[in-house]
């Protein structure tokens, strides 16, 4: 249903993504995971639209969409979240959630239908009436998440819904996301948080300084050696295989 | 139509104007450069300057250049003031509100001015007021002479301050990330307000570089401010040598559009500039990208 | 709209329409009908600044664009000042859309859109001061001739209640867009534009719709100023004084509220009015006034004076239920 085709990302000089290639087929939990600035929230906007990419294109149910205005692209079904959540912070909760109803339901009564439906979903019934600036972190992430389901997209970028919740808050969240996949929206999720990407993802794609290292099952790229060291450092891949084999 | 060397000393008369405008601007670009707000009263702070030369000459009975120096102090205390126990606790450190507060406050102090001065025009008269300097064939006005190289050496000296000393490398880091400047142990709002201040001793300057050949009247802050802004958005949003550059520039095509479209249109030009700057590279024509 | 949307809405008009049975006195009428024109061009603002959040700080270029419209088409082409009044509305909002087409697709936002409006408005009073077609300097005098078609009315009364239904209508354009698609999309844009587009919100379109709306309402009441002091010049219909006039009121009443232009626009006037009547001979008296009142509002009084009454009605609020829970406490 996506595919991203040698995109590239050029800030002056600084190559954000580079020649990176990535492609969904419909249905599931697909990760996108690598260390910190190897370009995945950049990557994330060219797929929704924010950023142009300086070369490759994107491509969306066989269309190319690489010159489309992120409206346009929500409109056809791509949904995203923010990594740094961003609420409309003058709103209700279930305001807040109609926004994104309103893209497939032009009256009121079917937005806040819509949103109050998706709150419930998500796990904000409770909250909807209140002011969104109200909100704490895992309420933020939550709306955030709600927002982006109420556009009913076909595909969801999710970008470290996880990151700054505890344990806790992150075990109730995981059944939300899997019920969202199990209605057959596609998610691409980036995430820190392993042992989610674990548990959640079916498939995987590594990026490290801009470039697609490894694709694959999540146990499998987490033992490749070119994602060990992209992590740790050069050597460690070998320096980790050679402790296993002492230990061993 | 008009001989080469009337236009050639329209655009030199221009160039003398513009110096002053570059001051006004350099006050403005300064506190946008650093505070990154656009302060809106300044075109009212410069008639409270301009009043001030006035008085002083009225009724003191001292030269306008001469007030430069007790009015240059007296204005960046006020500047310091103004934005240390006004702008800064009132506008809770929001954009939106800043311009509304410089907004409110422009509207008082036009107005306090109005109530005690009237709506008058005043002018004082100086033994140099019409006083010429002959270069070659031209002949060009003395104070504005003078006016063009006060503003140079100005904006000179407000570089080195900026450059040289620890309040000008306080104002810097503040002005690049005000948090780490923060974390560093700098106290910010104090850094604010003497920006604010600096940018109104400017003002103080060129209050006295103008009142030789020009008039006061309260509503004329007004006229000055947004050719300022178009001066600062020309220059780049604080940029020191954008704000000079900008200043020449808008001086001498204010003038060629006086001479060539007449008084009423004249100004039309500098806001035409300033649309199109803004609409197609808002970050001036000297600015570094934001 | 439910009923609840609107019974305010009107039982404020029926009550305010009632008042020229009450005053008879022509200045107080004066103030009123002129307060209402001021008000109504708020309203106009509040659209684009108070639910868009884009500060326009050059609203004279539509209020201007609205009177100058009808005053030329009354007098250079004789066309009916009922239609000249729909025409005026279209000229606002062809212009505001214009303006705001060139600054919003340059990315324009914040200051530098306060900036760029003032300097368009300023572009329009020069030309209008300058051009023959404007009347030039010497401005526009519109004919006196009292006739309802003509839109002049013998008894300001008719006059006023005119304005009244506008600003009425106005005010229920406003709660229609307060719970419409278009207006959760305008404050979405408002709070945070890259979130709206994400969430599918054309958000160059929406904005435009607004500056649309705003100049149209703004125009119009520029058409009424024109038609009920029939006399009109660069520096009354394009001076920065109705630009500030306009964004002004919003503030001070409640900016994104429906009822804050209104009320702002009457409270700033009353005290206008009142210092004038203590001081009357001090020039500019009531601009000092409203000057301080923007800088008190703005530090103090976030959301203007409706913000201010809906923080102590919960106060007030907060206090019954706190007094409710002590005495169910007792009671136990």
């Amino acid at each position: 249903m996506l595919a991203v085709e040698s995109v590239s990302k050029r800030f002056g000089g600084l190559m954000a993504v580079d020649n990176a290639s990535l492609v969904l087929e419909p249905g599931g939990i697909i990760g996108l995971i690598g260390p910190n600035g190897a370009g995945k929230t950049t990557l994330f906007s060219m797929i929704s639209g924010f950023v142009a990419p300086s070369d490759g294109r994107i491509l969306f149910e066989g269309t190319d969409i690489t010159g489309e205005e992120p409206h346009r692209r929500a409109e056809r079904g791509i949904g995203r979240t923010f990594q740094i959540v961003q609420p409309f912070a003058g709103l209700t909760v279930c305001e807040n959630i109609a926004v994104g109803a309103y893209l497939r339901h032009a009256k009121r009564a079917d937005a806040i239908g819509k949103a109050r439906d998706v709150a419930r979903r998500v796990g904000l019934a409770a909250e909807l009436d209140r002011p969104a600036g109200g909100l704490t972190v895992a309420g933020r992430k939550r709306l955030e998440l709600a927002r982006a389901l109420a556009t009913e997209p076909k595909l969801l970028l999710l970008d470290e819904v996880l990151a700054g919740l505890n344990p806790s808050e992150i075990r109730d969240i995981i059944p939300v996301i899997r019920g969202i996949r199990d209605e057959g929206v596609t998610i691409l999720m980036i995430e820190h948080v392993m042992q989610a990407v674990m548990n959640l993802c079916e498939r995987v794609y590594v990026l490290a300084q801009g470039r697609m290292i490894a694709e694959g099952k999540p146990a499998a790229v987490c033992a490749d050696p070119r994602v060990i060291e992209a992590y740790l450092g050069h050597g460690a891949a070998a320096r980790l295989a050679a402790e296993g084999a002492a230990h061993g | 139509m008009y001989s080469p060397q009337i236009i050639l000393e329209a655009a030199l008369n221009g160039l003398m104007t513009g110096a002053v405008y570059a001051l006004i601007a350099l006050g403005l670009t300064l506190i946008y450069g650093v505070l990154h707000i656009i302060n809106f009263a300044h075109g009212a702070l410069l008639t409270c300057a301009m009043f001030a030369v006035w008085v002083a000459w009225a009724w003191l009975g001292l030269d306008p250049y001469l007030v430069i120096v007790p009015l240059v102090p007296l204005m960046f205390v006020l500047g310091y003031g103004l934005q240390r126990f006004v702008i800064g606790p009132a506008s809770h450190g929001d954009d939106g509100n800043i311009l509304l507060v410089t907004l409110g406050l422009s509207i008082v102090l036009e107005n306090v001015l109005l109530a005690v001065f009237q709506s008058d025009t005043r002018t004082l008269d100086t033994d140099y007021s019409f006083q010429v300097v002959a270069l070659g064939p031209l002949l060009l006005s003395y104070p504005r002479v003078i006016g063009l190289g006060v503003a140079v050496v100005v904006t000179g000296l407000l570089w080195l301050v900026l450059n040289r000393t620890d309040t000008g490398k306080a104002i810097r880091a503040v002005a690049k990330e005000k948090l780490g400047a923060n974390l560093v142990g700098i106290d910010v709002p104090h850094v604010y307000a003497v920006t604010f201040g600096l940018g109104c001793a400017c003002l103080a300057v060129a209050a006295a570089l103008l009142m030789p050949t020009f008039y006061v009247n309260p509503r004329i802050g007004g006229a000055f401010v947004l050719v300022a802004f178009t001066v600062v958005v020309l220059g780049g949003m604080g940029s020191l040598p954008g704000a000079l550059l900008g200043g020449l520039f808008i001086g001498v095509v204010e003038s060629l559009c006086g001479l060539l479209l007449g008084d009423s249109l004249g100004q039309i030009g500098i806001f035409l500039i300033f649309i199109a700057v803004l609409l197609v590279r808002p970050t001036g024509l000297f600015g570094a990208k934001a | 709209m439910t009923a609840r949307d609107l019974i305010p809405i009107v039982v404020l008009a029926v009550l305010a329409a009632l008042l020229p049975l009450v005053v008879t006195s022509s200045p107080v009428m004066n103030f009123l009908v002129f307060t209402l024109i001021v008000a109504l061009g708020a309203q106009g603002w509040n659209i684009l600044g108070g639910f868009g959040g884009q500060f326009s700080f050059g609203h004279a270029a539509f209020f201007g664009t609205g009177a100058y419209v009808t005053a030329i088409l009354q007098l250079r082409y004789g066309v009916n000042a009922w239609a000249g009044l729909l025409v005026a509305m279209a000229a606002g909002a062809a212009v505001a859309w214009t303006i705001g087409f060139l600054s919003f697709r340059s990315g324009l936002r914040g200051s530098y859109f306060a900036l760029v409006t003032l300097a368009f408005a300023e572009v329009f009073r020069i030309l209008a001061n300058a051009a023959s077609f404007t009347g030039g300097a010497a401005g526009l005098l519109i004919k006196l001739d009292v006739h309802p078609a003509n839109l002049q009315f013998a008894d300001r009364a008719v006059f006023y209640w005119l304005v009244l239904a506008f600003v009425t209508g106005v005010l229920l354009l406003t709660r229609w867009i307060q719970r419409s698609r278009f207006g959760a999309q305008l404050v979405a844009v408002r709070e945070n534009e890259d979130a709206a587009k994400a969430l599918g919100v054309d958000s160059l379109k929406v904005k435009l719709r607004a500056i649309a709306l705003s100049g149209a309402v703004t125009a119009l009441s520029g058409c009424l100023y024109a038609q009920y002091f029939l006399y009109i010049d660069a520096h009354i219909a394009y001076g920065s004084w109705i630009s500030v006039e306009l964004l002004l009121a919003p503030i001070i009443g409640g900016v994104g509220t429906v009822f804050g232009p209104v009320v702002g626009a009457l409270t700033l006037h009353g005290l206008g009015e009142l210092a004038k009547q203590f001081a009357g001979r001090i020039p500019g008296i009531d601009l000092i006034v409203f000057g301080s009142v923007l800088v008190l509002a703005v530090a103090f009084a976030r959301g203007g004076i409706l913000g201010l009454l809906e923080r102590l009605r919960d106060r007030g609020r907060g206090m019954m239920t706190r007094g409710a829970k002590e005495v169910s406490h007792a009671g136990r």
